[in-house]
């Protein structure tokens, strides 16, 4: 088969999603967050509800997001997401909102309105960028940093003595009965992107089902933080996050009781 | 004429707001102004005409409610008392900086800190100046009665939206709770989702349709010389407010030799300290600005030129007076400009007012 044979239309077997904007990302090579926003402009995409969704934005590396994807968007302040997704939900029930938050925000200076947007089942998406550092301010150590990580505010690491204990905010969230579906899941394989992106669409089927908060975290890299190459990272991050922040689904209700809101 | 009843002031700041067709309330419980989330939980206005009420797990969450659902076109409010505004603070210069309508009522208590739960109005700059970080201007409403409790939630929500800009109801924990008769406003229909996009389609997160761009609601941008720009239209609104919305109501100025100014609780003192003075002879009239952002410092400084001097007459220690005197420097005058007022909750009597009057103004003349 010739080049002109294989760039035939009906030979076509993968294609940008049209949701996703023609403009250069600011993130780094090998950053997660270009993955993740692909994923969710090709769920929307797919799923056929760009005119009904709301992403709320974080401060962080991905505050940001706003420019990558053709829907929608409001910037929230550090940390207060799920309370900006709260207003716009509240009164727009029938829209799509979802948070894109990264571990600072909504594990550090966003923990009680996450933990509350989550108790009320507001009906939303929750993404959560997990790559255990502050990324946008220079790799400072997150909530979310595992004991003995070297950052640039943990120079020896993180000594739980001094800095606490890493956060698990996804399986504190678990507990809550507003809840629906909470998964924690990675995108540094071409399978660990599919299950990932199963995982999305799961959840926005759960919020236009209206059953609730769904939650899923990504356990990411930064290497430009952690100061590795991108394949350095991933090792890392296979390595040493996964022990302790272990993938696959936490809480599934699908089939139980809706849980209620509204 | 409308519904007539006895009410306390929170209590129609909840009815009002029903009636006006906001489409949100959210809050926090905070004294003295706790009846305004009771008496809409009570109401239910959601079975009514729609609108949401939702108590929030703090004033910061609360005004980011506001601010989450101000992006989308909504008619929103929250209501909270001194320290909760501190709080709000943030969330106030995202929405300002986001140039976003909405109403943030402030029943203001004694402070600094934890303070008292008493009435006061110390927070005079923190609305007027700004109060978050940044250049930004709230349209600062102030009430001295229950009936403008009841008429100032439309206004606000009109000027909010006309400029679009958060507006402030700046009360105090006297006007609060006190009771006064009020006639209630009609019912107005809460806007449909057609009439939001229409209004405010151009901005707001109603949903990206194909026929227009995506709507972005954010105050970040990082190239300086477009935050420049942004921050040269905030201050031509500002200066737009300050061209067109001057209010105020000016009682028995008109051969005044001397003017109390003072806004809320503070003009309801003074209005019987202009009868206690005039009765002694001395010819006293009382400016009660309604507006304290765009502050009415035209007429201050028409007044300037015929009368003697001013009292600003505050319950703080002298925020406005600042204010008084800009107005009277900007005209071009040289007038005394003199304060009194009381602090920590505490209420000044119109006796003190007279005589804070005749030792700060009359006694120099002599």
């Amino acid at each position: 088969m010739e080049t002109k044979d294989i760039i035939k239309p009906e030979n076509l077997v993968y294609g940008k999603s049209e949701l996703l904007i023609d403009t250069i990302m600011h993130y780094c090579p090998g950053c997660t967050h270009g993955v993740v926003h692909k994923l969710i402009a090709e769920a929307i995409g797919e799923m056929g509800i760009q005119e009904k969704t709301i992403g709320i934005a974080p401060v962080g590396c991905s505050v940001f997001a706003y420019n990558y994807i053709d829907i929608d968007w409001q910037e929230a302040a550090h940390g207060r997401a799920p309370a900006v997704a709260t207003g716009v939900v509240r009164l727009n029930p029938d829209k799509f909102v979802f948070t894109y938050q990264g571990d600072g925000d909504l594990a550090s200076i966003g923990a009680a309105e996450i933990i509350h947007a989550c108790n009320r089942g507001e009906n939303m998406l929750v993404i959560f960028i997990n790559n255990g550092i502050y990324g946008m301010t220079g790799g400072q150590m997150a909530p979310t940093t595992i004991e003995n990580m070297v950052t640039s505010t943990t120079p020896c690491g993180r000594d739980s003595e001094l800095n606490g204990y890493p956060l698990k905010m996804t399986d504190l969230v678990a507990q809550l009965p507003g809840t629906s579906y909470v998964t924690r899941q990675s995108a540094q394989t071409a399978a660990a992107v599919r299950k990932c992106k199963r995982a999305l669409k799961k959840g926005i089927q759960n919020v236009l089902d209206k059953k609730g908060t769904s939650f899923v975290e990504v356990i990411s890299t930064c290497n430009s933080g952690w100061k590795m190459t991108p394949v350095q990272a991933n090792k890392w991050m296979e390595e040493n996050m996964f022990p302790y922040y272990p993938l696959g689904d936490l809480k599934d209700s699908e089939k139980g009781e809706p849980v209620s809101k509204n | 004429m409308g519904e007539l009843r006895l009410m306390k002031g929170n209590e129609v700041l909840a009815e009002a707001a029903i009636r006006c067709g906001c489409d949100g309330y959210f809050g926090y419980p905070i004294t003295p102004q706790s009846e305004v989330m009771e008496t809409l939980m009570e109401r239910q206005p959601w079975n009514e005409t729609g609108m949401v009420v939702l108590q929030a797990e703090s004033e910061v969450a609360a005004i980011n409610m506001v601010y989450g659902a101000a992006g989308s076109g909504k008619k929103v409010m929250t209501s909270s008392s001194s320290p909760g505004i501190s709080l709000m603070s943030e969330g106030i210069s995202y929405i300002a900086g986001a140039e976003l309508p909405c109403l943030v009522v402030n029943v203001q208590r004694g402070g600094p800190g934890l303070g008292t739960i008493q009435p006061s109005q110390a927070d005079y700059s923190q609305a007027v100046k700004g109060g978050g970080h940044g250049d930004y201007k709230m349209i600062v409403l102030a009430p001295s009665s229950v009936q403008e409790m009841n008429d100032f939630v439309d206004l606000a929500f009109e000027l909010a939206f006309k400029y679009r800009n958060p507006s402030m109801i700046l009360a105090d924990g006297a006007i609060g709770q006190m009771m006064e008769k009020v006639e209630l406003s009609d019912y107005k229909e809460r806007w449909s989702d057609e009439e939001v996009i229409e209004k405010s389609g151009s901005w707001a997160t109603t949903g990206k349709p194909s026929s227009r761009e995506r709507n972005v609601v954010t105050s970040l941008e990082l190239d300086s010389l477009k935050m420049e720009e942004n921050n040269n239209r905030f201050q031509e609104k500002y200066r737009r407010m300050e061209a067109e919305e001057q209010r105020y109501e000016a009682i028995q100025c008109d051969d005044a030799e001397y003017i109390f100014v003072a806004f809320g609780t503070s003009a309801r003192v003074c209005q019987k300290a202009v009868e206690i003075a005039r009765e002694k002879g001395v010819k006293v009239g009382l400016l009660r600005p309604i507006t304290l952002f765009p502050f009415p410092k035209t007429i201050i400084g028409e007044l300037a030129k015929d009368v003697k001097g001013f009292l600003s007459v505050e319950m703080s220690a002298g925020q406005m007076v600042e204010d008084v005197k800009q107005a009277v420097f900007d005209a071009g005058i040289i007038r005394p400009v003199a304060f009194f007022g009381r602090m920590g909750g505490i209420i000044p009597t119109p006796g003190e007012v007279v005589e804070a009057l005749e030792q700060k103004l009359l006694k120099e003349k002599r």
